[in-house]
């Protein structure tokens, strides 16, 4: 379960990677989005999933799962959201003040 | 003894208090506070004097870095008390002359600020035991120097100057750094003291040439030997006072310093001899040669400057040779070379600092330092004409003065060359003499045109300036330098047993008073004196044919000079810089993460792969149930999708789907928590794009270049790749056990049932804590940006 979990992630690597090395400041911001995914079922994975019971004490069964990394990822998924919250509306501000949301030509409109 | 520590720490803490309460002073010059610093250590270090001229060495040592052998060490003997007294000695008198020389800046906190600063470094280095504290200081002597010359930094030339300096000095510097690592490596020590002593167990080790290279790189460039001479001319664009001070009183003499220092480790050895003596030997012949054809006073004397100090190394080159192992104790004689040296360091620190002086009094009161204007001041600065006539016969060699001493004593050094039978020295040693020789007669001509062409002939009427002499606090510092200049002729032994002697004695530990004699004023009609008399008649004839002497310059194009050369090397590694920067800083925001992308892939994968460290095994993987098969294909499906999406809403839709279905298999990996968290996140930032769209323009079809679009791909898929096989590779061969069982003591621990929560709330909480500042942040740019109007403060843009 483990490989495919980080098959999974490396897949959305690539996706995130190339949608990043885009034009349209849109498409970055969902490479973040994505890369962050990525990232998440990274950590998941590196805890590994021998685990087989919630994290809650007094859940019945042996062996719980392990608790860091999802305090980790718990952690992650909201500075991800503030992140990608100022991400818009820095794009959006861009877009209101030079008309475009191509990055090659915000360069141009800098040295005008 | 703290006392030589304090000495060192002394003139940093005064410029410090300084800056803190002296910077309102207006009723009287802040001269007179500094004034006491270097009186202070000049009184401290003479009251240390019958211990060194007994043979003692102080020594006292503070751990600093003691992990890696850097102590705050210092060290005073005999050659570090002439350094410390000259230091401290003139800088008294220099501060006393600026007093009267700068009256009129403004910026003249900064002024002696730097300057305490340098004489704190420059006591520093003469002081140091320890390389890297000495080289901490010959760093902070080269900086203050580059702010001093850059002190009027309105002008142009001060600046190209300062920044000429410090190119040069910190890349000797950095060279000598090298030299000392080397030497560590060598002998185990940074001490000088331990090295001059274990350091013929070393002397067949390989990296001793080079260690002498760049041990002298540095010296060379300090003390403005051939070819490195350039900076110095163009130093003389600092005030007055520190071009006496600095440039050719005592830092200049840093680089010969270094010499003398490190005569006992290196002399005897073929290399230091010739690199020192030949390179000393063109620096003599050509700073006296080029001195002719200037015509600013201050000019030719930073090229006489920069032939003295040719003259003084090439005696420590010859000195050198008495510490062969072929040589036996008796022609230990030849170490007068070394007295000689000394003998004349002084006495050039005496006649050149009264001669900066003179012609700084003459700048301030004529308004001029031309030699083509200038003349006759003799009628009006009878004071300053003696002064000037005792330096420049001094330096010319001419009695009764100092420099007639220690240029007899150099002569007889280079006629004594000959007398050595080791190193091929023979076959050159006729060659010493003779361009000593020539290069003093040129010596003399110049001397004879500072004296002459100024205070002699028509007096050129300056408008506007009424030349008289200057104030008495002005000419007082100088008269005391030529006070020393005529004394020292006197009283030459005083001077040679208190102070020369045990200087000598630190550089040959085994040599005893005797051996070294004193310094007699008359020794006859020998082969020296003849050669002095040779030099005043054919200096006297040069000097009226000066304008054909002038013509051989003729052979010299400026545009063929190190200067050049210089000029042309930094200008080209600007452009070369330029270059280079233009080239991967583009602006483009694709370029920049494709070098992170590239760098990532290549240094890892490439790492993983030379380091053999990729391993794979699927032995403590979970079985997959049907489940995670399906969100995992799906989710691998949607990430590959939306790369081909072709509008924004689908790519949005696309980006929430693969969000809910990690959501599904937070689920399934018993994560109720985050499960929790990511649905409602995903709701809210598919929400927040969904929002922004409104504001923004509709995705145009764009086509992508071929090329690119391969590129593209190639970067995705290798950082994907890295990235898989990494995690694949740290899953597979786990190092260490997972801490999370400590953990699941949380209840006992922190009172809580749900081991996630307490992580964050109670292990962790300081973390977390930390993630709401950043939310607040993020909050307030948030805000920032939505209130930002579009044309507030855009008048403010510059373009």
């Amino acid at each position: 379960m483990e490989t495919l979990i980080i098959i999974v992630a490396g897949v959305l690597v690539t996706s995130a990677t190339y949608l990043i090395l885009s034009q349209n400041l849109i498409r970055v911001i969902l490479g973040t989005g994505v890369l962050t995914h990525a990232v998440h079922l990274l950590i998941m994975a590196m805890g590994g999933f021998s685990g087989n019971v919630v994290p809650i004490i007094g859940e019945k069964g042996n062996t719980y799962a392990d608790a860091l990394p999802q305090a980790l990822i718990l952690t992650s998924i909201v500075i991800n959201f503030a992140v990608a919250a100022f991400f818009l509306v820095l794009a959006y501000q861009v877009y209101n003040r030079m008309n475009t949301d191509d990055l090659s030509k915000l360069r141009r409109y800098y040295h005008e | 003894m703290a006392t030589i520590n304090l000495a060192i720490l002394l003139p940093f803490i005064a410029a410090i208090l300084l800056f803190l309460f002296c910077r309102n002073i207006k009723k009287f010059h802040i001269g007179w506070i500094v004034l006491i610093v270097p009186a202070i250590l000049f009184i401290t270090l003479m009251r240390q004097l019958p211990q060194i001229t007994k043979g003692n060495t102080i020594i006292n040592s503070t751990s600093w870095i003691p992990s890696y052998d850097i102590n705050f060490v210092t060290h005073l003997d005999g050659l570090s008390m002439i350094f410390g007294l000259l230091i401290t000695g003139i800088g008294t008198l220099v501060i006393i002359y600026s007093i009267y020389y700068l009256a009129t800046e403004r910026l003249i906190l900064q002024f002696y600020i730097y300057l305490l600063l340098f004489m704190g470094s420059m006591l520093g280095v003469v002081l140091s035991d320890n390389l890297i504290m000495l080289y901490v200081f010959w760093e902070l002597t080269s900086i203050s120097s580059f702010l001093l010359i850059a002190f009027w930094f309105q002008r142009k030339g001060s600046r190209y100057g300062a920044k000429k300096a410090l190119h040069i000095t910190v890349l000797g510097g950095f060279a000598m750094l090298v030299g000392f690592l080397m030497l560590y490596n060598v002998t185990g020590t940074f001490s000088v003291q331990e090295i001059i002593a274990t350091i013929g167990q070393h002397k067949d080790h390989p990296l001793i040439p080079a260690i002498i290279i760049l041990v002298l790189l540095g010296a060379f460039t300090k003390s403005a030997q051939f070819p490195f001479h350039i900076w110095l001319p163009d130093a003389m664009e600092a005030p007055t006072p520190i071009s006496a001070y600095l440039h050719s009183a005592t830092m200049v003499k840093a680089g010969i310093y270094i010499v003398a220092r490190f005569t006992p480790v290196f002399g005897g050895e073929a290399i230091w001899f010739w690199a020192v003596s030949v390179v000393g030997l063109i620096t003599l012949f050509w700073g006296s040669l080029t001195a002719i054809r200037q015509t600013d006073l201050k000019a030719l004397l930073a090229y006489s400057t920069i032939s003295q100090l040719g003259l003084i190394m090439t005696l420590f080159g010859v000195g050198s040779v008495s510490l062969h192992p072929n040589l036996n104790i008796e022609t230990i004689i030849y170490s007068q070379a070394i007295f000689a040296a000394l003998f004349h360091l002084i006495n050039h620190s005496t006649f050149k600092g009264a001669l900066f002086m003179v012609i700084g009094i003459i700048d301030f009161q004529v308004g001029t330092r031309d030699l083509r204007r200038l003349g006759g001041l003799i009628a009006v600065m009878p004071i300053s004409f003696t002064i000037a006539m005792i330096g420049s016969f001094s330096m010319a060699g001419l009695p009764p003065f100092n420099g007639f001493l220690s240029k007899e004593m150099f002569f007889t050094a280079m006629l004594q060359l000959k007398d050595f039978d080791i190193m091929n020295i023979q076959a050159f040693a006729g060659m010493f003499p003779v361009i000593a020789w020539i290069a003093s007669i040129f010596t003399f001509l110049y001397s004879m045109m500072i004296v002459f062409l100024t205070f002699f002939g028509p007096y050129n009427e300056q408008p506007d300036v009424k030349v008289e002499e200057p104030k008495l606090g002005m000419l007082v510092p100088p008269i005391i330098l030529s006070l020393f200049v005529v004394g020292i002729f006197l009283f030459p032994n005083v001077l040679g047993d208190y102070l020369i002697k045990p200087a000598v004695a630190s550089i040959y530990p085994n040599i005893t008073d005797d051996l070294i004699g004193d310094i007699a004023l008359w020794h006859g009609f020998n082969t020296e004196l003849m050669m002095t008399i040779g030099i005043v008649i054919i200096g006297i004839i040069l000097f009226i044919f000066r304008e054909y002497v002038r013509k051989i310059f003729i052979l010299f194009p400026r545009s063929l000079s190190f200067d050049t050369l210089y000029n042309n090397t930094i200008v080209k590694i600007d452009i070369f810089a330029k270059k280079i920067t233009n080239f991967y800083m583009t602006g483009y925001l694709k370029h920049y993460f494709a070098y992170i992308f590239l760098f990532f892939s290549l240094v890892l994968g490439g790492a993983l792969l030379y380091l053999d460290a990729f391993s794979f095994s699927l032995a403590g993987d979970q079985p997959v149930d049907i489940f995670m098969w399906i969100i995992a294909i799906l989710i691998i499906v949607t990430g590959i999708v939306i790369l081909f999406s072709k509008s924004r809403l689908t790519a949005i839709v696309l980006n929430g789907f693969i969000g809910f279905s990690i959501a599904m298999l937070f689920v399934l990996l018993r994560a109720p928590d985050l499960a929790l968290t990511q649905l409602v996140i995903e709701t809210v930032s598919t929400a927040l794009f969904l929002l922004c769209f409104y504001f923004l323009p509709e995705w145009k079809p764009f086509v992508i270049e071929k090329r690119k679009k391969v590129i593209h791909i190639i970067i995705s898929v290798s950082v994907g790749v890295v990235f898989t096989v990494i995690a694949l590779s740290i899953k597979s061969g786990r190092l260490f056990e997972s801490v999370a069982t400590y953990f699941e003591k949380a209840d006992e621990l922190a009172g809580g049932q749900n081991i996630v929560n307490t992580i964050l709330g109670d292990f962790r909480a300081f973390d977390t804590m930390l993630e709401v500042v950043v939310l607040f942040i993020a909050g307030i740019g948030v805000y920032t940006l939505i209130k930002y109007k579009k044309d507030k403060g855009a008048d403010k843009v510059e373009d």
